[in-house]
């Protein structure tokens, strides 16, 4: 990818900062969100946790879905393309979508390789669960970095321990010497000029988004103190008992995360989130968080 | 005198705006309520997602103290910051608050494939200075009016225009490592 393309792709990632990416399936759910002042929709066919209960195997939405929410919204509107699927990649970005996500919540194509996103023009979003796969994303041309917490749980833990590792990782690159940096490099397999960047910078080289498991307002702003620059929310919206109001207090709870009068306000009477899986329910494989390396 | 610049936080790049005003030993505050600009001598309104900055505008009673503000105080706008304020935009979501005389389309370049980056001239900061401009799902002035005065076109398109204290730029300062429009603002 030339340079400037992926100063322009990660320049899209810094424009939705401080904002919520919402999870639609369809035309009248895009508009929910986009009414309720989301900065993004992610076009699906299916939810995160109704595709965890299908099981089978998950793939790029029916083009046709993603069209037509093309058309009725304004905002930058994402799709999902199965980890290492480069054709999937290709017919999203002939779609013209605004970003792209190769997401672990649809069955991987590709076990050994992701894809090779410095080929694209289209930005990249990639899941995480430390900061070497994050940078690995990146070195791949990844323009912005998501945790992958555990999707369709409605259970926010696994973002929170995702978060905390890389925010722990970042602050530790800051701490070493120049001369231990190819040490680190080789024990997380992660390039060593994007290990170098990130111990200068003391930050992700590019913008870092929390996703995976939130389902409240109190979620986003927990996501956001731990360091996360944005939200993405999938199951949590439209899978509660009032989407639009849900979608609007969250939306306000990643605007004023650390105004905790705010955050109770918009916290009240949203009725049910949706429902929760516990993690120790979740056999080891059906994890969609171990899925790409 | 207040010595502070703000940055509306609401939602968007406004990290990188503080990032550009440091690099000139500018003071920055974070603006979330409206209350906040009383410690402002200036204000940028950044990129991000108009819809989304309607939104909460709104719901955080943002228009009047903005345009109070205003009167006597300078204000940039960046891309969807821009479109904010505008006299008139192309789209029933967005409410601007018309602080200055322009009608603007949003998206007009396309989606982000069609995202770049050009040199502008910018004879406002000498003669044969250009400034490396980053459009991104950038929106366009289509209308300007009498007073407004236009300081840099791209392709016979105003792309960054003044009215006294109001700016309004269709493309990012803010993501390059050039402060020179952040400090021509900060003198304004």
């Amino acid at each position: 990818m030339e340079e400037e393309r992926f100063e322009t792709n990660v320049g899209l990632a810094e424009m939705l900062k401080g904002g919520v990416i919402m999870d639609v399936t369809t035309a009248e759910q895009a508009k929910i969100a986009e009414d309720a002042g989301a900065v993004a929709v992610m076009a699906l066919e299916r939810l995160p946790s109704d595709i965890r209960k299908a099981g089978g195997v998950a793939r790029m939405s029916d083009p046709t879905v993603i069209q037509e929410i093309q058309e009725v919204v304004s905002i930058p509107v994402m799709a999902k393309c199965r980890i290492g699927h480069f054709v999937e990649g290709q017919i999203l970005q002939a779609l013209g979508v605004d970003f792209i996500d190769e997401s672990e919540v649809l069955t991987p194509a590709d076990e050994a390789n992701h894809i090779d996103k410095n080929a694209f023009k289209v930005p990249f979003v990639c899941g995480c669960r430390n900061l070497g796969e994050a940078l690995r994303r990146i070195g791949e041309g990844a323009a912005m970095i998501r945790t992958k917490g555990e999707a369709g749980t409605g259970n926010i833990v696994e973002a929170v321990r995702h978060m905390r590792q890389v925010m722990g990782d970042i602050r530790r690159l800051t701490v070493l010497g120049d001369d231990e940096l190819m040490a680190v490099s080789k024990d997380w397999g992660a390039p060593y000029e994007w290990v170098r960047k990130t111990a200068k910078l003391g930050r992700m080289p590019v913008p870092n988004f929390a996703a995976g498991g939130i389902a409240t307002p109190a979620d986003a702003a927990l996501m956001m103190q731990l360091g996360a620059e944005s939200v993405f929310v999938g199951s949590g919206i439209f899978k509660s008992d009032d989407p639009k109001s849900r979608a609007q207090a969250i939306v306000q709870s990643v605007t004023h995360y650390n105004d905790p009068e705010i955050l109770m306000r918009v916290s009240s009477g949203l009725g049910n989130a949706m429902e929760g899986i516990e993690m120790s329910e979740l056999r080891e494989e059906d994890r969609l968080q171990t899925r790409g390396w | 005198m207040r010595h502070t610049i703000g940055i509306l936080a609401l939602q968007g790049d406004f990290e990188k705006h503080a990032e550009q005003l440091t690099s000139l030993n500018i003071e920055t505050i974070q603006v979330r309520k409206p209350e906040t600009l009383e410690k402002c001598r200036g204000l940028i309104i950044p990129g991000g997602e108009s819809t989304t900055l309607t939104k909460l505008f709104d719901i955080y009673g943002f228009y009047e103290p903005i345009r109070e503000f205003s009167r006597n105080h300078p204000v940039m706008g960046t891309c969807a910051g821009m479109i904010m304020l505008a006299a008139e935009a192309d789209d029933y979501r967005i409410s601007p608050l018309s602080l200055i005389d322009i009608s603007v389309r949003r998206n007009a370049y396309g989606r982000q494939i069609n995202s770049f980056v050009t040199n502008v001239d910018t004879p406002f900061l000498g003669e044969s200075e250009t400034f490396r401009a980053i459009f991104i799902r950038a929106p366009q002035i289509e209308r300007v009016g009498p007073d407004v005065e236009i300081l840099i076109e791209y392709k016979g398109n105003p792309v960054m225009v003044r009215n006294k204290n109001i700016f309004a730029l269709a493309f990012h300062p803010e993501l390059t490592h050039d402060p020179r429009i952040h400090q021509y603002f900060s003198e304004a």
